[in-house]
C-alpha cells in the first residue's frame, strides 16, 4: 500500500452511533453517565492505540423521537478525558451556530492547557430551531446563515488564541512586570454579525492553534487542519478526499463487527427494531474484522487518517481493539501515538507560529 | 480537647469549613519567588486541590473575568493574569480528586442560562455531587466587548438578570424526575416516559422553550454561592443562595455585623437564619512563633506590593495616574481628584477619597512611611496572620460566635502555598474539635452540611 500510516480516530459519544446503542451496552443506562464509564471508555480507546478521540455533542438531547438519551456537555467530558489520559488526543464537538466564540476560545484553550496539547476541536452546527433559545438568539435559519456563524466563529477564535504570543508571561522581578503587554493583542474582531474585542483571558494553547476538524462544506477549508470526508464507497470518498482542500483528511466510517455471540447482521437488525440507523452517506462496514482491516488498507493512500463509529462501544470496541487494530500496527498501515507528543505532532502538522510575532518579526526585518 | 470558649457560646459545636479559591488574577499571589509556579500548569491545579483534598477543604474555587484588566487604556501587566475556562478545568480535576467540591465563579450577565446550567449538570455528574457554582454579575460594562451582545445592564438590571437566570437553571435541573433513567435495557425508553419536563420559560430577560439534556446528580443540583457586597447582592444572597462568599472576614466585629444583617435578611425571606454558610475570602499566614509570623507577613507583603503595585493602588485612590513617582519617597502632595466612575478596571469605590487621603497623611507623617509602606499598612487589608495554635484559637472564637462558617483561603504562592495550612494549622482545628477529621459525606451540599437544595424543599424537609 501507499501513502503515509494512517491515524485513527474514535467517535465515543454516548453507547455508539446507533440511537439505541445504550440496549447493547454493558453497563446499566443509568451508568452511561458516570464518571467511571467516560474514564473506562477513554482508557479502552487509548489503550487500543487510537491518536484522536471525538465527542458529538449538541444543545438538545440526541436522537429523535421520545427516547430521550442523557449527554453531558463535549467540553467538560473531554477535560475530564484530558485528565484521565496521558497519549490519545481528544477533540470535542462544539457548534458555533449560536455560542459565544469568546467563550468557545477560552474552554477550548483550556482543554489543551490541561492535556498538555492533545486537544483538537470538531466544528459543528446546531441545525435543530429549538437550539436558538438556549442562548435566546433569533433562529440561525439555513446553511448559508450557519456557514457564515461557523466561518466568522472559527475566525475569531483562532485570533483569539494568538492574542497572547508564546511569551506573553516575562515574570520580570527587576521591572514588576509580570506580563509583556506588547505581547498581548487586541484582535479587534468585525465579523458579518458582531465583534469581539479581545484579547483572549487564557495564554496562548500548547499547540499555538488547537487542530480544528469539521466538514469543508460548512467551514472554509482554509480554517480546517483536517477535512472529515464522506461517501459511501472508495471513489465517493477519494472523490471528496482529493476535493478537499486541507492539509489532513479522515474518512468516515460506521462499523458494526461480528461478535462471538452475534453476527454484524444480527446486532444491527436487533436494534433497528427501536429506532434507524439513518444513511449519512458515510462508508458502512457490517461484517468481519477481518473486512474491516482490508478496507482500512484501502484507505490508505485515499486519506491521511479515518475515524470511527462504532454500532454499540462496548461491543465494537473490544473487536477493534484485539482483531482490527494490531495487525494495522504491526503491517505499519497505521500508528500509534506516543507518548509526550502533540496532537499536531501525531497528525505531522507543524506548530503555527503566531501572527502578531511573525508580524513584528517582519517590521524588524524592515528596519 | 482543649476547649477555648466556654460551652455557653452561641455555636458550641459550629465546624469551621475551608475552602481554596485559586485567584488566577490578583496581586496577592506572589509570583515573584522563585517557589512560585506556572499559573496556568495543570500540574500546579492538581497540586493545589490535591492538598486541600488532604486538609479535608470543602472545596476548591475558582474565579472568573472575562476581560482582562486595564488601567487608562492598557493592559494591567503587574499582576498574575491568564488563567483557564472555570469550568473545563474543574471538570479535569474532577478526574484525580475524590471529596473535594469544585466550585465555578461563572456569571449571569454573559453567559445564557441553558447553556450554563448545562455546562454545570455536566461537571456536577462527572463530580459525582461536588460541583458549586460561585453566581456573579459582572460589575462592568466593558467586558461586553469580548461578546455577541455588547456591554450591557445597570447594577440593578444585572441582578435581575441574575435572578431569573437562577430561575431557569433550576428549572432545568429540577426538569429530570429523581431515578428517571431505566436500570436496565429493557426498559421501554433510556429516560421513563414522562420523566423529563420539557422547560418553558418566558420572561423580560429569558425566553426558553426546551428539552433538558441531562438528569439530576448525586446532590440534587450544584452547590449556589454567590459574590456580592452590596444590598442587592445580599437580598440575592438571601433569597438564592447556600453560601455566600464575602470579604468581610478579618476583623471579628465586621464579620459578626455582616453575618447578623445576612440572618436578618434570611429571616425576612422565610429561610431559617443557619440556611446560608458564610465563607469570607481570606489570606493566611503562619510562622512558628508570633515573631516569625510578623516577619513572613512584612515579607509577603513586600513581593505583593511592589513599587508599581504601591503606585497603582495609591493612584486608584488618588485618580490620579502615579505611573513614574518615587514609591519609596513621600505621599504625592495633590489633593485626591474625585472622579466619575469609567466603568474600567480603574474604577473606584471609595466614597470620600479626601478623607481617607487625609488619614493616609495623619499617619505616614507620624510613623515616617513611604508611599509604599503607607499602602502596604492602610491600603487593603487582609488575611490573618499568626501561629497555627492562636490562629485556631481565633478561628475557633470566630466560627462559635457565629461571624462566620469558615474562610475561603487564597494561597499567596501557587502550588505549595496550602501546605503550612494543611500540615499545622487542620490539625491545630481539630484539637480544638472545630475542624472535621474525615469526610463524612461524598458531595459538597454534604461537606457544607446544608438542607436539601431550596426548590426541593417542599419534597423533602
Ligand atoms: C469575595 C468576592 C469575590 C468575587 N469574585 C468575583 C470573580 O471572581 N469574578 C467576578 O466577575 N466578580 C467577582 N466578584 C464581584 C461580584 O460578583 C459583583 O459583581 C460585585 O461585587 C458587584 O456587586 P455588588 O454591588 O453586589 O457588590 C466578587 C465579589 C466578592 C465580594
Amino acid at each position: 500500500m501507499s501513502g503515509p500510516a494512517l491515524r485513527l480516530a474514535l467517535e465515543i459519544d454516548g453507547d455508539g452511533a446507533h440511537p439505541a446503542a445504550w440496549r447493547r451496552a454493558a453497563h446499566s443506562p443509568d451508568q452511561l453517565l458516570s464518571p467511571r464509564r467516560v474514564a473506562r471508555v477513554a482508557a479502552a480507546a487509548e489503550n487500543a492505540g487510537f491518536t484522536l478521540l471525538t465527542l458529538d455533542d449538541g444543545a438538545l438531547p440526541p436522537g429523535t423521537g421520545p427516547d430521550v438519551v442523557g449527554r453531558i456537555g463535549a467540553v467538560e467530558r473531554a477535560a475530564f478525558i484530558a485528565a484521565s489520559t496521558s497519549v490519545v488526543g481528544i477533540a470535542p464537538v462544539v457548534p458555533l451556530t449560536y455560542a459565544e466564540p469568546f467563550h468557545v476560545s477560552s474552554q477550548l484553550a483550556s482543554l489543551d492547557h490541561i492535556s498538555i496539547g492533545r486537544a483538537g476541536w470538531v466544528v459543528s452546527e446546531e441545525a435543530r430551531p429549538e437550539a436558538a433559545s438556549v442562548w435566546g438568539r433569533p433562529l440561525v435559519d439555513g446553511t448559508v446563515a450557519r456557514a457564515r456563524e461557523s466561518r466568522d466563529g472559527v475566525e475569531v477564535v483562532r485570533e483569539l488564541w494568538d492574542s497572547w504570543e508564546d511569551d506573553a508571561v516575562i515574570r520580570s522581578v527587576a521591572t514588576s512586570r509580570y506580563l509583556d503587554r506588547d505581547r498581548l493583542h487586541y484582535v479587534d474582531f468585525t465579523g458579518d454579525t458582531y465583534t469581539v474585542k479581545g484579547p483572549a483571558i487564557v495564554p496562548r494553547p500548547p499547540q499555538g492553534q488547537l487542530v480544528v476538524l469539521g466538514s469543508p462544506e460548512r467551514v472554509p477549508a482554509d480554517q480546517l487542519d483536517v477535512a472529515f470526508v464522506e461517501g459511501r464507497d472508495l471513489t465517493a470518498v477519494t472523490a471528496s478526499a482529493s476535493a478537499a482542500g486541507t492539509p489532513r483528511t479522515f474518512a468516515e466510517v460506521e462499523v458494526a463487527l461480528d461478535t462471538a455471540h452475534a453476527t454484524a447482521e444480527e446486532r444491527v437488525e436487533d436494534l433497528e427494531r427501536h429506532g434507524s440507523w439513518s444513511d449519512r452517506g458515510r462508508l458502512r462496514h457490517i461484517g468481519s474484522a477481518a473486512g474491516l482491516a482490508v478496507l482500512l488498507r484501502e484507505l490508505r493512500g485515499v486519506v491521511d487518517g479515518v475515524r470511527l463509529h462504532p454500532l454499540v462501544l462496548d461491543e465494537d470496541l473490544p473487536e477493534v481493539s484485539r482483531l482490527v487494530l494490531p495487525h494495522l500496527f504491526e503491517r505499519r498501515d497505521a500508528v500509534r501515538p506516543l507518548a509526550g507528543a502533540s496532537l499536531r505532532t501525531h497528525l505531522g502538522l507543524d506548530r503555527p507560529a503566531n501572527r502578531y510575532a511573525v508580524a513584528a518579526a517582519a517590521q524588524e526585518d524592515v528596519r | 480537647m482543649t476547649r477555648t470558649d466556654p460551652l455557653d457560646v452561641p455555636r458550641p459545636d459550629a465546624q469551621l469549613h475551608f475552602g481554596v479559591f485559586f485567584q488566577g488574577v490578583n496581586h496577592w499571589t506572589v509570583w515573584s519567588d522563585p517557589a512560585s509556579g506556572s499559573q496556568i500548569d495543570p500540574a500546579n491545579f492538581r497540586r493545589v486541590a490535591q492538598t486541600a483534598e488532604r486538609g479535608l477543604f470543602d472545596a476548591f474555587f475558582l474565579g472568573e473575568g472575562l476581560r482582562l484588566r486595564e488601567v487608562d487604556g492598557r493592559i494591567h501587566d503587574l499582576d498574575v493574569a491568564g488563567r483557564p475556562d472555570a469550568i473545563t478545568q474543574l471538570a479535569a480535576l474532577a478526574a484525580v480528586t475524590d471529596r473535594i467540591g469544585l466550585v465555578s465563579t461563572s456569571n449571569t450577565t454573559f453567559n445564557e442560562a441553558a447553556d450554563l446550567a448545562r455546562r454545570l449538570s455536566g461537571l456536577d455528574l462527572l463530580s459525582e455531587g461536588r460541583a458549586g457554582w460561585n453566581v456573579v454579575t459582572t460589575d462592568n460594562a466593558w467586558t461586553g466587548a469580548n461578546f455577541r451582545r455588547g456591554g450591557y445592564l445597570d447594577h440593578a438590571d444585572r441582578y435581575r438578570r441574575a435572578e431569573e437566570f437562577l430561575t431557569v437553571a433550576r428549572a432545568l435541573w429540577d426538569s429530570w424526575a429523581d431515578k428517571a433513567v431505566a436500570g436496565s435495557a429493557d426498559a421501554p425508553a433510556w429516560a421513563a416516559p414522562g420523566a423529563v419536563r420539557q422547560v418553558r420559560h418566558q420572561g423580560p430577560q429569558f425566553d426558553v422553550d426546551l428539552a433538558p439534556t441531562l438528569p439530576r446528580s448525586a446532590q440534587g443540583h450544584p452547590v449556589i454561592f454567590q459574590a456580592g457586597d452590596s444590598g442587592e447582592g445580599r437580598d440575592f444572597a438571601a433569597r438564592n443562595a447556600d453560601v455566600i462568599f464575602s470579604a468581610h472576614g478579618n476583623d471579628f466585629d465586621d464579620a459578626l455585623a455582616f453575618a447578623d444583617d445576612l440572618r436578618r435578611r434570611l429571616r425576612a425571606v422565610g429561610r431559617p437564619d443557619d440556611d446560608l454558610r458564610i465563607l469570607p475570602g481570606t489570606e493566611i499566614i503562619i510562622g512558628a512563633t508570633e515573631e516569625e509570623a510578623l516577619e513572613k507577613k512584612r515579607w509577603i507583603r513586600l513581593q505583593q506590593v511592589t513599587p508599581a503595585t504601591a503606585l497603582g493602588i495609591a493612584g486608584l485612590l488618588w485618580g490620579i495616574d502615579l505611573f513614574g513617582r518615587d514609591a519609596d519617597g513621600p505621599l504625592p502632595k495633590e489633593d485626591p481628584v474625585v472622579a466619575e466612575n469609567d466603568g474600567s478596571f480603574g474604577a473606584r469605590r471609595i466614597a470620600d477619597p479626601r478623607q481617607v487621603v487625609a488619614e493616609w497623611r495623619e499617619k505616614a507623617d507620624a510613623n515616617r512611611w513611604s508611599l509604599r509602606e503607607t499602602v502596604i499598612a492602610l491600603g487593603p487589608q487582609r488575611g490573618h496572620v499568626g501561629t497555627p495554635e492562636g490562629l485556631a484559637d481565633k478561628f475557633a472564637h470566630f466560627v462559635r460566635h457565629g461571624a462566620v462558617d469558615g474562610f475561603n483561603v487564597t494561597p499567596y504562592l501557587i502550588p505549595d502555598g496550602l501546605d503550612d495550612i494543611v500540615d499545622h494549622l487542620v490539625p491545630a482545628l481539630q484539637e480544638r474539635g472545630v475542624y472535621r477529621t474525615d469526610y463524612t459525606g461524598t458531595t459538597l451540599r454534604e461537606h457544607l452540611n446544608l438542607r436539601a437544595p431550596l426548590t426541593h424543599r417542599t419534597a423533602t424537609a
